[in-house]
Order: structure tokens, then sequence, then C-alpha cells
């Protein structure tokens, strides 16, 4: 990539793109590039090896015909990437040839921040990677440390967990229903979508306080109890949505014309999805019955009933449906979660981890003193590691933590399930048309928050 | 009554699989690895039905260097992590491969799972561990003439002061 032609407005702008400049990170036209290097890198886009991309005679078109082709970004600006994902794609008239997902817009170091931060703090930090799921970040973060610090939780601080979660995937797939309309020009789909997460939100608003980014499943258990009616509120809005998502039924998935943009679209095999280590609904879409809540159930998942949805084309089609069906999975879920929800506890009642109830600061110098100590050097976990993966609404969400014993993590690692999935991009595209483009971006339903971090 | 004798509590606690020690920690088992047994071991675990690689990382002890290993396994600085999934069996297994700060080099798994080309990038952008073999090792979070690896623990963390143009006047 030349810059140094590059000026506006007359000031040379030369020294300041290059600091900017991404220069290898991106695609190159075939005449800059040998037919060796071109093998590789259609290779590590479509994850193929060199052989495989020689026997798709995709690479035997002439370089020097470069006026054939054209390469194009597709974002970071661009409404239908969901965020500041950028693809930079080669098009044969309206056909992609290749296709890279160039990240990082958004990264802001929060896997650096974490290691500064203390378990008490780390939860409003992983609560913002991914934006849309931020109850789930909390928990596998939560859980991490619970396993190394060795707590049992109160049973209803589990069913608290169970019952926010399912709420959050209700909402979090709501809106994928909604963007996925958008971008498919079923537009009046994103005001229905955003209608019913609101209510899914405000309901959250009233147990943590937040819409989002509540920071309420907190390390030992949750931030507080369920507030008064909450039964009644959860009822409502299950009975509200219920018959909403029957609409959806009749203004999306039976339609011809949805169905024609989405049907054997940006197919994917189950082979392919599990070496590239895609996961949730991408890889349930292909036929493989992989639901973390179902198979290494965690939570109480074991004691509730709700079927794993699975498709069998791989296909936007079967991606769409997958989320629409696991709303009403959740609903399922939420019902029992009401029927059996245990009374009890909401956190453990060790002063160590948990601050002690408010009621005792005033009577007691030892829970002032606790309170104190949890809140400004917060508490020391052992030494250790660990991994904890559990099933966002994107997929494996997962938590890699270090500890060296001190109050904070040594090492966090989130496992982002979009991170992974916009990788299988590259090889749903491959020799589709852009306008189909659009609905496989939408399809793998990424947040950009998630990608980055 | 048969005859039992009960395990010896003194017996080596050390066993291998594929010639790797193993460990379980927390109900988790981990498989101790050098960055010369590593690429055979992620070969006989593909064997062995690890047929995902869900999650490649990395972490750097520097600073902590006392953690607890294996006899036998030299702690170094630099330790990549990949974890792996069995869907038949719901089993995962965790691989800890000892990187030395001298020569933080190790195969990459491309060609077994290709789904962890762009871990590797981001363990190469956030740690400089540079994986021999891997298609288009360039950095994938930060921006390509970014100087350092953000994650490593003597990467100096900055701060841009910033400045509020109204601040004055209140």
């Amino acid at each position: 990539m030349t810059v140094a032609t590059r000026t506006g407005a007359g000031i040379d702008l030369e020294p300041y793109i290059r600091w900017t400049s991404e220069g290898e990170q991106e695609l190159k036209p075939r005449s800059e590039l040998t037919a060796k290097e071109l093998l590789r890198e259609v290779g590590a886009v479509l994850r193929m090896s060199e052989a495989e991309v020689a026997a798709l005679g995709d690479v035997e078109r002439d370089p020097t015909d470069d006026d054939e082709r054209m390469i194009i970004n597709l974002g970071p600006q661009h409404p239908s990437t969901h965020g500041v994902l950028r693809l930079m794609l080669e098009l044969e008239g309206e056909t992609v040839l290749r296709c890279k997902p160039v990240i990082g817009y958004l990264h802001t170091g929060m896997e650096k921040t974490a290691e500064n931060l203390t378990y008490v703090q780390g939860g409003t930090n992983v609560t913002r990677m991914d934006y849309l799921s931020p109850l789930f970040n909390e928990l596998a973060f939560a859980m991490a440390a619970e396993k190394l610090l060795g707590i049992e939780l109160p049973p209803r601080a589990i069913w608290i967990r169970m019952l926010l979660c399912e709420l959050n995937r209700m909402a979090s797939h709501l809106l994928f229903l909604a963007t996925n309309g958008l971008d498919l020009a079923a537009v009046s789909m994103i005001i229905y979508g955003w209608r019913e997460r609101e209510e899914i939100l405000r309901f959250l608003q009233a147990i943590t306080g937040l819409r989002m980014n509540h920071n309420f499943i907190r390390v030992g258990g949750t931030a507080a109890d369920l507030p008064d009616g909450w039964r009644d509120e959860t009822l409502r809005i299950l009975d509200l949505i219920g018959p909403r998502l029957d609409d959806y039924d009749t203004l999306m998935t039976n339609q011809p014309i949805w169905r024609g943009r989405l049907q054997g679209v940006g197919t994917i095999t189950a082979q392919e999805a599990l070496v590239l280590g895609a996961s949730g609904p991408i890889l349930r879409s292909t036929g493989v019955p992989w639901d973390l809540r179902r198979n290494m159930p965690y939570l109480a998942y074991d004691e509730v009933e709700f079927d794993v949805i699975v498709g069998s084309f791989g296909d936007c089609f079967d991606r769409y449906a997958i989320r629409l069906q696991e709303v009403r999975e959740s609903m399922k879920i939420v019902r029992q979660i009401l029927d059996k929800m245990p009374h009890g506890d909401y956190r453990v009642q060790d002063k160590k981890v948990t601050p002690p109830p408010r009621a005792r600061i005033d009577e007691s110098m030892e829970a002032l003193i606790h309170h104190f100590k949890v809140f400004t050097e917060g508490f020391k976990v052992p030494e250790g590691e660990v991994y904890v993966g559990i099933e966002g609404p994107r997929g494996e969400l997962g938590c890699y933590m270090v500890s060296d014993g001190g109050p904070k993590p040594f090492r966090c690692h989130i496992r982002a399930p979009s991170f992974t999935n916009i990788q299988c991009l590259p090889h749903m595209m491959h020799q589709g048309l852009v306008a189909d483009a659009i609905a496989v971006i939408s399809s793998t339903d990424p947040v950009l928050g998630d990608v980055d971090r | 009554m048969t005859e039992q004798s009960p395990p010896e509590p003194d017996a080596s606690p050390r066993e291998l699989v594929h010639g790797c020690p193993v460990d379980v920690r927390l109900g988790q088992s981990i498989i101790f690895a050098t960055t010369d047994t590593y690429a055979p071991l992620m070969d006989a675990l593909v064997d062995d039905g690890y047929e995902m690689c869900v999650d490649l990382t990395a972490a750097d002890y520097l600073g902590h260097p006392g953690r607890s290993l294996p006899d036998g396994m030299t702690p170094e600085r630099f330790e990549v992590v990949a974890n792996l999934l069995d869907l038949r069996q719901a089993q995962r297994v965790r691989v800890r491969v000892q990187v030395p700060e001298a020569d933080p080099v190790v195969a990459s798994m491309f060609d077994r799972w290709p789904g962890t080309e762009a871990m590797e990038r981001e363990v190469f952008d956030m740690f400089g561990i540079r994986f021999e073999g891997h298609p288009d090792l360039t950095r994938i979070l930060m921006p390509e003439d970014w100087i350092g690896h953000p994650l490593r623990k003597d990467y100096a963390e900055g701060r841009i002061p910033v400045q509020f143009k109204e601040a004055d006047h209140r």
C-alpha cells in the first residue's frame, strides 16, 4: 500500500498515516502476490491446506488481469457489520473470491485491565466485553474465581443466576432476530425485536439496577436478592413474548422471500465448524447437538427440561431458526425456574469473599472491617489456574484464569465466542454473492466488543 | 476376599499421557509439555478424539516463577495454553506448554485445527510468541506497526493524559 500519495486538505498526511497503517493485515491485489503467496493466503483465510486450495482452481486466475477483480472494504463503518468489523472482500463481478476479516478496532486491552482489578472489581470489566450478554461474561468470570476459591454456592444463588442468564439469552436472541431482519430488509423486524428485548431489559434493570453491564453476578453469588414481585413480572414477560414469537414466524419464517434469501446461503459442514472452533448456534446448525448446558451441565441445568435445537443444512436459515427456537426453549427453562426457585441465601456467607449484610455493619466492628477489606483490597484467591466454559448465546464463552495467590487475577483470558465464530466468515462467504455476505455476517451474530475485547 | 494392596501413597503420582506428565487439578486434566513434545502430543490427542481446539492462549509468568509443575518440568517464562474438547466423551483437556523467553517459538496448530489461526495470531500479538508454520503470523488486535506485546508482564502500561477543555472554566 502506498501512502505517500495521499494528501488531504493541503496537509501532507503521510507522517500521520504511517503510524496508523495496517500494511500486512490487509488483503493485497493478486498482481502484487506471487502464486505461492496467494496459495498460502487463500489457505489461511479459508483455513485449508495449500493442496486443497490449488484443487479449488480459484487461484489460477490470471494475476495480471486485476481489472477483472476489485478489493473493497466492507466496514469498519458499515451498519450491517454490527459494529466495527471490517471485511476486505475481493470481488469478481458480484462474486466474493476472497474475504479477510480485519479486526481490532474496538480493542481496549480488557484482558490487561483485568490484571489490574481485584476480583470484586473484575465483574465491571468483563461485563463490557460481550455487551449483549453481559450476565454470561460475569458468570464465566465468577465461576472461574469460585472454582479457584473452592466455594459452594447456596442453591438460590445458582437458580437466580440461571434465571438471569436465560432472560439475557432471550434478550440477546431477540436482538439478533431484530438485526437479522434489518440486514435482510425486513425492516419492521428491528422495531419488533427491539420492543420485546426492551421488556426484558427493563425487567433486568428492576433486578440489577442497570439495563446492561449489570455487574450483578459476583464472585460468591449475586449482588442482591430478587426484588418483590419478580415472579409476576417474569410471567408477564413470558406471556407477552410467547405470542409475539408466533408473529415472527408469520413475518419471517414462513415468508418465501425470507426463505429464499437465507436457505442454502453461507453453508458450513459439521466437520468444518468443528475444526474452525465454531460453537453455539453455528455448530448446532450443522446438526451437531452440542450445548454445554446439556452436555457438560453447570449451575443446575441438569435439573431442568429443555431441548437442544439443531439444524441440518448449516445455512443462514438454520442459524436463524435455531435462535428463534432457542428463545422458546429459554422461556421453557424460565417457567421451570419459577416453579423450582428455592428459598435461602443469594450469596455465600463467607466474610472473606462477600461483604456482610448492611445491617450488620452498624452493630459489629468485625463486619465493618470485613466490608472495608473486601472493597479496598479485595480477597485473596488461592494459587492455581482454571478454565470454565459456559454456553453463551453465541457459543462457548470461557474464562481462563490464573491466580498467583493475590487479590487480582494474574491472567484473565476470556474465550470469546464471536472471536472464533467470525473466523468462519471467509469460509461461508467463499464464492457467494456480496448481497449474501450481509446475510452471512448477520447470521454469525458477532458482537465486536466480544471479538476485540 | 481378594488380596488387594491399598494404593501406595508413595507411588509416583506422575502419570504419563503420550509421554507427557498429566495432572488433575480442581477436577480438570492438564497435560504438561515442552516446545519439543508439544507437536507430537497434539497429534496424538487428535487421534484420541479431541476434535476441537476450543481455545489457545498464553500466560506470562514473569514475577510468579514458583508455580507448581510436575517433577521434571522446568518452569519457563511463558506458557501456551490450549484447551481441547472431545465432543463424544464430553471431555476437556488442557495442554500447558513451557515456552522459554530466549526462544519463544512453538509449532503452529494450524494444520490440525485451522481455527487456531486467529488465536495464534492473538497470542503472537499479545505475547510475542511465534508459531512455526503459521500461514499469516501478523498482529490481529493491535495496529500493524505497534511496538511491544501488551500482555507481557514487563510491558509498560502507558497513560495518556486526558485534557478536558472546559475543566478550567468550572
